[in-house]
């Protein structure tokens, strides 16, 4: 079966993960200012960030034959994890004293 | 791979004694409940004031232990001293507070611990593995800490802030390191530099701007300065006092670290950044405080203004540069640490005050106070006698001397703009009618901060060599 995506051109290489990562993380990015709904896609859009970074790590320790980068992309989810984590924590408190979790009401504080 | 050394542990000590430290007195405080917070506070002191006794005993050699991980030399040694006096410090001036403002959790003392093992690790980090980790433990303790008043709606909405904002820089940074790593081989700070004195590759560039816009964002340098008036004025005032105190002198450090040692070899491309950085801020921190009246976010905007001017000494890149940095970020951090205290005295009718206006008339009700929030202001702007004249006099000379005669000055330009808001402060405290009273008691802790800040910055002119001296050799040691 490789073989037959071989013939037609398929061949993935590094360039295809690291501009697949590109785009996520580009998605990512203007997903969290393009929204003006929510405050979880903002959080879903900074997992999205993280997890792209996670592709060019894994990408480039495959390329180099180096287990640097998988290691690193093991913090990378442990860390993305407790982020998560205390992310949720913090909206539920802002919910609890605002009553809302748009993203137009986190506005009280300016100047 | 080295092989594993348990004596290569001891660089170490400070830190682990700090966690162990931290995570006995978690236990301690789930155990005995919100009344212990005063225990846990003063323990968490104690434990900080070990942790630079036990600094103080191992000599900063420069060995890297762990596998490439983690470094100790002159240089770390003396920004993980201020750390660690930041961080003693600010728990001295907060108890009161806590109390005061009912925000009596233990969590407090020990996510101030946490966040301070974060910076001690990134300030040693020789990889980007440990930075990472170092720099997330860092900015996640901070974000509860800015929350941590949680049925306040302003202490909730500047941690939901800072915490959006702070994740989206660290998506910024490991994007940026993802990259350095694929172009170069390596996420250890040694072999990035030698490969990139090799060959420049743009990958590397590439990522190396996303690293230096996510550190930007840490030390709240402008453009990327957005998240620090918020996060300034909504957090509970002793937390202000700490994000104003300790965060961005380890970041500073970290930035000095990665500037010079992985990515000295592309240095012609970071000097137009940070040049750009620090031009902006210091702009930025003399004129958007003009119109400020609430006083935590006017030390929000001053703090950027400040930042412009450390950056300076980064941008003249040479051992000059960056001894004046050092020495300007100890002075900037004892005059900061007593304008806190003095702004957490800020109380009427058991509750805090911030706004400008409060100040008026103080010289008549606590002239003391008064008095010595005049100095700490005549400091900040800079007049001579005082010890922030001495700081901006070290930057703008290295400057000078390394021909960046614009930055020269417009620093000087915009610290005179500067000083109309820290004069301004002087003329309210000392001229306007007296408004009512402040509440009267200040505790210890806070009374010697405030009293030692201000000795410092007025006797630093007898003998400035000292702090002069052991900056330079703490430089040395990255050259």
């Amino acid at each position: 079966m490789p073989e037959a995506l071989f013939e037609v051109g398929l061949n993935i290489g590094l360039a295809h993960y690291l501009s697949l990562a590109a785009m996520l993380f580009t998605i990512g990015v203007f997903g969290i200012f393009l929204n003006r709904k929510n405050v979880i896609v903002i959080l879903m859009c900074i997992e999205l960030m993280l997890l792209s970074v996670n592709i060019n790590f894994v990408a480039f320790s495959v390329h180099l034959g180096d287990l640097t980068g998988q290691v690193f992309s093991l913090f990378i989810l442990t860390v993305a994890a407790a982020e998560a984590a205390i992310g949720l924590a913090i909206l539920v408190v802002f919910f609890r004293t605002k009553g809302s979790i748009a993203v137009e009401d986190i506005s009280s504080l300016k100047g | 791979m080295s092989e594993f050394n348990l004596s290569s542990l001891s660089v170490m000590m400070p830190e682990i004694f700090l966690a162990i430290a931290a995570m006995v007195l978690l236990v301690a405080g789930v155990l005995r409940g919100n009344q212990s917070t005063r225990f846990i506070c003063n323990a968490a002191m104690v434990a900080l004031v070990v942790a630079l006794l036990i600094m103080l005993g191992c000599e900063p050699s420069g060995d890297i232990v762990l596998n490439g991980m983690f470094t100790h030399d002159p240089f770390t040694f003396f920004m993980k001293f201020l750390i660690i006096i930041g961080l003693i410090v600010t728990l001295a001036l907060s108890v009161q507070s806590l109390y005061q403002d009912a925000i009596i959790k233990f969590e407090y003392p020990i996510l101030v611990l946490f966040a301070g093992i974060g910076m001690l690790i990134m300030v040693s980090a020789n990889d980007m593995m440990s930075l990472y980790v170092g720099l997330e433990l860092q900015s996640l303790s901070l974000y509860v800490l800015a929350s941590i008043r949680r049925t306040h709606l302003r202490s909730a909405e500047s941690g939901m802030k800072y915490f959006i904002l702070g994740a989206i820089s660290s998506g910024m940074l490991l994007f940026g390191i993802s990259l350095v790593y694929g172009f170069t081989g390596s996420t250890n700070f040694d072999v990035i530099a030698s490969t990139l004195a090799g060959e420049v590759s743009l990958g590397g560039v590439i990522g190396f701007v996303f690293i230096l816009a996510a550190l930007a964002f840490k030390i709240s340098a402008v453009p990327f300065h957005m998240w620090t008036p918020d996060v300034y004025e909504g957090a509970p005032t002793p937390v202000t006092a700490f994000f104003a105190l300790v965060p961005k002198i380890a970041a500073m450090a970290l930035i000095i670290r990665l500037l010079f040692i992985p990515f000295f070899a592309i240095s012609e491309q970071w000097f137009q950044m940070v040049w750009f950085l620090s031009f902006a801020s210091m702009a930025v921190g003399a004129f958007a405080g003009l119109r400020q009246h609430n006083i935590k976010r006017l030390l929000a905007y001053s703090s950027i203004g400040n930042i412009g001017y450390a950056l300076i000494g980064i941008v003249a890149g040479n051992e000059m540069g960056l001894s004046a940095i050092l020495v300007y970020l100890t002075l900037y951090m004892v005059m900061t640490a007593g304008v806190f205290g003095i702004v957490l005295c800020m109380r009427r009718d058991g509750a805090a005050v911030e706004s400008i206006s409060d100040l008026a008339g103080l010289s008549r009700n606590s002239p003391w106070l008064a008095y010595a929030l005049a100095l700490l202001m005549f400091s900040m702007s800079g007049i001579p006698p005082l010890a922030g004249f001495f700081g901006k006099f070290m930057v703008f000379q290295a400057a000078v001397h390394s021909g960046l005669y614009i930055l020269a000055v417009v620093g000087v330009l915009t610290s005179v703009v500067a000083a109309y808001y820290y004069l301004r402060i002087i003329k309210t405290m000392f001229f306007d009618e007296p408004a009512d009273k402040f509440e009267g008691n200040i505790e210890f802790g806070r009374k010697l901060v405030i009293t030692l800040s201000v000795a410092f910055i007025v006797l630093f002119i007898l003998n400035p060599s000292p702090l002069v001296e052991m900056a330079q050799s703490a430089v040395h040691s990255l050259f």
